[in-house]
């Protein structure tokens, strides 16, 4: 599109009074011969924003720079179709005018400069911490000392510098943006989910009756899962007080009998290919392959007991009497409710449950399976209600049944034949009948106890059916996926990675077969406020897969993946991104003529976006893509680029800023995340709290989009440093993009090279992790940074 | 016939309900009685077990909240009646005055000008504000409020001192009607009432704080800002202790657990212990709940020597005279006997009270003998989720408000299918 830019500079809210804006509009008209530039009052109001309109219309202005507030605000006020304009804001008011000295302050300084110079303050040299210095109280009350009559209107250079590095960054990123053009295509609507369990069932119910056609795969004889297996099921209702009879049978007749659903039984995915809404997915039942056309899936293929042949210190398989609490139920259903003990089918009379068989235990499983005190209390029931004399002994560590549960465990501790102690155990073993007996300690009666059972039920836990059915240990995995180790050799170094073995999906992706973990086995997402959000887009985890949970949670979590499989459907047909940039229709295109084959971005990509061609060409899959640009930062050769979001774009941002000879002038970048590290500054602004001016802030999707080639051109041009400020990374990340800030970090690594040829020192370029927050620690993590580079001394390439 | 949701409550739950509805293709409206979006957690410092900022996460939904046309929503705005039935529902909305309007630039002339002050019920009260005051630094809408009833008589300094003609004093409240053809419950929780628990002395012991305000006690945008300081004195915090249970799963308070209190307490435990490397917490408890995953920040603590575990419920808190101290008795029941000791400052793990408890509905609901939301009694349409219908962390508040999402797209399916078959 060709440009013709207009700049509109807002005068209110402190702006007119700290900069000098005439100045400022000459950065537009004469730098960059802008079509129109002007400044207005208040330019948000409905008046400024019919000034802008009447441009658009009368001049013709497609791209709108709009230097006022931060983007985040008056949102709607400056709502120009994206489909016809580009618009750009650049936020003077919070990140230049708000973290600025005050004008007052600044007058005050001017007058008496022997006292503290503005940059020596500025650099880190003043006492006071920065927060301290810039309370908004004792700017307020140094205003009257320095009447502006007096002195006239002075603006503080530092800060007229960084606005004005600003403007010029916001125009030349408008310049080199385009509105983007959406990728649409027609797409299969059509929703696998794959297990027939509690979840699957609920799943493939729940999309049909949104009016979505469903293929429901399960890799057994007959619909259920463990739904078929239980003699009764946990409370799902109020007042949660009873346990209740499986119903899992109305759930498989109403999924055969609809209309929508097509099931397959004894099924294997043998080969999941493509993209969301473009899925081609061979299922292998009963001898034979068919390929389907498939929109999106939700992943529901449960959990497997805990391997119990690995606690034998807790006699099973030593002890005949010792069962797991899965063994416990099949032995309730044979006795439709009575339990018979398997050394010799005597009616047990007496039960003994251990809690946390092998869970909370780093050696088995360090995690807890939240079900098994809820499913003890539920067997302790089953042994009192067929036997009135029976009792059922259970010794947990925690008694957890959190929320409205806590009722079934009263009902538990109401039953004169349930027994319940915290205790630890210290032997088991058995007698010559056959019996149980257990030692344990530290029980709430205050005294070792001993307890002869006719039979032992270990409460075993859950494993994720996301692991292939050979692992059986949960704590010592490889990175990612189960696998083995890889190297390839590239052009420019060897790619060391881990082969995922095939456990499901069997995806042709080229980050392999299944969807990636991050602890113990359980699917990757930001599990606290985006749960569904899987790495792999259109891929949706429901139920115990994801992390032990009750039947009634699973079935309420197969509801919320069907709605996140339907509207990857529905966003990808209008060409828009899912979460977290619902609605972006950009997308990656590449330059294949300079591509280079060097698998950076097929191997950094966190969303397993790219395949890879043979040689180790990149090939596109929009669909699949979460628009972060970690592709864009990982290419050396430059060739990845958004239409409004590109390594040449930010580049230029760059190539913008004004380096001054003055060493007293360094100019720093801050590349700073969108999500989090924007709104910091925002709030460090609004809470007036001083930052040094010599940086310049470019807005990142995702620090992941960090091209190494901007660091090396950037110090050549002068820059002083570059500080990275982005989310955190590794176990607890907080990065949207999951992988985006260390993949980041990864790549300054590599940057030290760079430096060292440079000769320059390779703390010039720093990243840090910043929660949004943490925003009251911004001015000394800025303050410090600064300091550094200037301890080591200018960038001997500034001048040249 | 509005293809339309219409979402009462503007917290986590609420919020991803909309957000949910409206990216699968719905129009969606989100009516909050607060003024600003965001609700409960928008006053957490941290989540567990990531301790990350709740902050975050909402910042990415108010951003999808931003550039979707589909989303609308009302703060300061209570919803008074429904009627009707699926697929076509009449619900009275009032909006309360906000006393600033649209032209607010959030540029703080106002505020500057205001002589009077109220209590900051965003801190729970432990700092107070002006009385036109921005709810918080993330506050969405960005946007003055006014409490008109902190204001003195006559005062109009604020709207002299607004620039943009952005206060009316005289704003009325306003009815309006909003069509919809589906319903969403996320009324949410208030924390319980501490003061009703007997002899755990809060309300009368200064430095006996609830759970919730620990949140904003640590927080940088609190009362202290960030700095651990107990009431009374200032004094910073060095030796603290948790006091699980306070008023849950107790007959006479709250019969149900809350769910989350043992990992807010743990996760409060590291906001001292992170500030401080010297300090002590201690945290008495009866079950310590952690399940699934959050067992790894379970053991995280279990390894830290400066937090001690004890088994035992307090049964008694008093103050010291001389000090201030709040001295805690608990019944210690693997030890046996009684403990008797002295902290700078305990804290209620307080359980979660159903906000929508005790209040009259504008439409038909069955509520269970908690007073949460019986989802199985609504009428066709109408659908609840988060902690309105039960305790729950984020997370699974979240996958529920997904949920929730899914019934009213299944309520437009219908309204299809009707008008197809027709």
């Amino acid at each position: 599109m060709e440009k013709k830019i207009g700049v509109y500079i807002c005068s209110d809210c402190g702006i007119g009074e700290a900069l000098d804006l005439e100045a400022l509009e000459k950065v537009g008209k004469n730098e960059y011969s802008a079509a129109a530039v002007r400044s207005a009052p208040f330019l948000c109001s409905q008046e400024g924003a019919q000034l802008i309109k009447d441009d658009i219309n009368n001049e013709g202005i497609n791209t709108i720079v709009i230097a006022a507030c931060s983007a985040r605000v008056n949102t709607d006020a400056f709502d120009f179709d994206p489909a016809q304009y580009i618009t750009e804001r650049v936020n003077l008011r919070e990140h230049v005018v708000w973290t600025q000295q005050p004008r007052a302050a600044a007058e005050a300084e001017a007058a008496a400069p022997e006292e503290a110079p503005a940059e020596a303050a500025a650099e880190g040299e003043a006492e006071a911490p920065a927060g301290e210095a810039a309370a908004p109280a004792e700017t307020a009350e140094a205003a009257p000392e320095a009447p502006a009559e007096e002195t006239g209107p002075q603006v503080n250079e530092n800060t007229q510098e960084m606005a004005e590095d600003h403007l010029r960054m916001g125009i030349v990123r408008a310049r080199a943006s385009e509105p983007p053009e959406p990728h649409i295509e027609e797409l299969n609507k059509t929703i696998l989910v794959i297990g027939g369990g509690p979840t699957g069932l609920t799943s493939a119910l729940q999309s049909a009756a949104a009016g979505y056609d469903v293929v429901l795969v399960e890799k057994e004889a007959q619909l259920g899962g463990w739904g078929k297996k239980m003699y009764k099921l946990m409370p799902d209702k109020a007042p949660f007080a009873e346990s209740r009879k499986p119903d899992i049978d109305n759930k498989i007749q109403a999924v055969e009998a609809s209309g929508k659903i097509r099931v397959i039984m004894n099924a294997e995915i043998e080969k999941t290919a493509g993209e969301p809404g473009k899925y081609k997915v061979t299922v292998k039942s009963n001898g034979s392959s068919e390929t389907l056309d498939i929109g999106t899936i939700v992943l529901a293929i449960g959990w497997k007991p805990y391997n119990a042949n690995r606690l034998e210190h807790l006699g099973y398989g030593k002890f005949r009497n010792v069962v797991t609490n899965v063994e416990m139920e099949q032995i309730a259903i044979d006795g439709s409710g009575t339990i018979a003990r398997p050394s010799d089918g005597k009616q047990a009379t007496r039960v003994a449950f251990l809690q946390c068989a092998g869970q909370r235990d780093p050696e088995h499983l360090p995690y807890c399976s939240s079900v098994c005190c809820l499913t003890s209390l539920k067997q302790a029931l089953y042994v009192t209600e067929s036997n009135r004399d029976a009792a059922a002994f259970i010794v947990y560590k925690d008694m957890r049944t959190p929320g409205l549960y806590e009722e079934f465990y009263k009902t538990a501790q109401n039953n004169p034949g349930v027994m319940l102690t915290k205790g630890e155990i210290t032997s088991i073993t058995e007698d010559a009948s056959g019996n149980i007996i257990l030692e344990i300690d530290n029980t709430i009666l205050g005294e070792k106890v001993m307890v002869v059972a006719d039979m032992l039920v270990l409460a075993t836990g859950m494993v994720t059916n996301a692991l292939p059915a050979h692992v059986e240990g949960v704590t010592d995995l490889t990175p990612e996926y189960v696998g083995s180790w890889r190297e390839t050799e590239t052009v420019d170094g060897i790619i060391k990675e881990v082969v995922a073995d095939p456990v499901v999906l069997n995806l042709e992706y080229r980050q392999g077969p299944e969807l990636p973990y991050l602890k113990y086995g359980f699917p990757d997402s930001h599990f606290i406020c985006f749960p569904y959000e899987t790495r792999r887009t259109g891929i949706y985890t429901a139920g115990a897969v994801r992390h032990p949970m009750t039947a009634m949670q699973a079935a309420n979590d197969g509801t919320g993946a069907a709605l996140k499989a339907i509207q990857c459907l529905e966003l990808a047909s209008r060409g828009m991104a899912v979460h977290p940039r619902s609605g972006d229709q950009s997308f990656p295109e590449i330059n294949y003529t300079n591509c280079t084959q060097c698998r950076r971005c097929t191997v950094e990509c966190p969303f397993g976006v790219l395949d890879e061609e043979e040689n180790g060409t990149p090939k596109t899959n929009t669909f699949r893509c979460r628009r972060c640009g970690t592709c864009m930062g990982a290419c050396p050769q430059r060739i990845i680029s958004f239409k409004n979001y590109s390594v040449e774009m930010i580049a230029s941002q760059m190539k913008a800023i004004k380096v001054p000879e003055e060493d007293s002038k360094p100019r720093i970048i801050a590349l700073i995340c969108e999500n989090d590290a924007y709104p910091a500054i925002d709030i460090a602004g609004l809470n007036r709290l001083s930052i040094s001016p010599f940086y310049r802030f470019i807005t990142m999707r995702c620090l992941g989009g960090t091209n190494l080639v901007w660091i090396a051109d950037a110090l050549s041009a002068g820059i002083e440093g570059f500080l990275l400020i982005g989310c955190r990374f590794d176990d607890d990340y907080q990065c949207h993009f999951v992988k985006g800030s260390k993949a980041a970090n990864e790549r300054l690594g590599k940057v030290q090279e760079t430096l060292g040829r440079l000769m320059l020192e390779s703390e010039r370029v720093t990243q840090v992790q910043l929660a949004l927050n943490e925003w009251d620690k911004l001015p000394q993590i800025m303050e410090d940074f600064a300091g550094k580079l200037k301890e080591f001394g200018p960038n001997p390439f500034k001048g040249f | 016939m509005a293809d339309k949701v219409l979402v009462i409550g503007g917290g986590i739950s609420g919020i991803t309900a909309a957000v949910e509805a409206a990216e699968a293709g719905l129009e969606t409206v989100i009516v909050e009685k607060n003024p600003y979006l965001g609700g409960r957690v928008s006053q957490l410092y941290k989540y567990f077990p990531k301790l990350c900022p709740p902050y975050c996460g909402l910042e990415i939904n108010f951003r999808r909240i931003k550039q979707n046309p589909k989303i609308s929503y009302f703060t300061l705005a209570e919803v008074e009646s429904i009627s009707g039935s699926e697929g076509d529902f009449t619900a009275q909305v009032r909006v309360n005055p906000r006393y600033v309007n649209e032209k607010c630039t959030n540029c703080g002339e106002c505020a500057a000008a205001c002589p009077a002050q109220r209590a900051d019920d965003y801190n729970y009260g432990m700092k107070s504000t002006t009385a036109i005051y921005l709810p918080h630094d993330l506050a969405f809408p960005m946007r003055y409020v006014l409490d008109k009833s902190a204001c003195g008589s006559g005062c109009q300094a604020c709207a002299d001192a607004c620039a943009y003609g952005a206060i009316d004093l005289n704003m009325e409240p306003k009815t309006m009607e909003i069509k919809a053809s589906s319903i969403v419950m996320a009324t949410g929780w208030n924390p319980y009432d501490a003061s009703r628990i007997e002899n755990l002395g809060f309300g009368v012991i200064p430095n006996v704080i609830t759970n919730v305000m620990m949140e904003r006690l640590a927080a940088p945008n609190g009362p202290t800002k960030g700095r651990i300081l107990r009431p009374s004195d200032g004094k910073e915090v060095k030796k603290i202790a948790f006091a699980q249970c306070a008023g849950s799963r107790d007959e006479n308070n709250l019969p149900y657990c809350s769910a989350i209190c043992c990992m807010a307490s743990l996760k409060q435990a590291t906001y001292l212990r992170d500030a401080d490397a010297e300090s002590t917490a201690e945290i008495f408890y009866i079950d310590l709940r952690a399940p699934g995953k959050y067992e790894d920040f379970l053991r995280r603590l279990q390894e830290d020597e400066n937090v001690a575990l004890t088994k035992g419920k307090v049964a008694k808190i008093e103050e010291d005279a001389a000090t201030g101290d709040p001295v805690v008795t608990v019944e210690d029941v693997l030890g046996g006997g009684k403990i008797r000791k002295q902290f700078d400052l305990v804290v209620l793990a307080a359980g979660m009270e159903p906000a929508a408890k005790g209040v009259k509905m504008p439409m038909a609901v069955s509520f269970e003998g908690n007073g949460f939301v019986d989802g199985d009694g609504l009428a066709a349409g109408i659908s609840v989720c988060g902690v309105a219908r039960r305790p729950d962390d984020v997370s699974t508040s979240v996958q529920d408000a997904t949920s929730a999402a899914l019934a009213c797209l299944q309520t437009s399916a219908r309204a299809l299918e009707t008008a197809g078959g027709n």
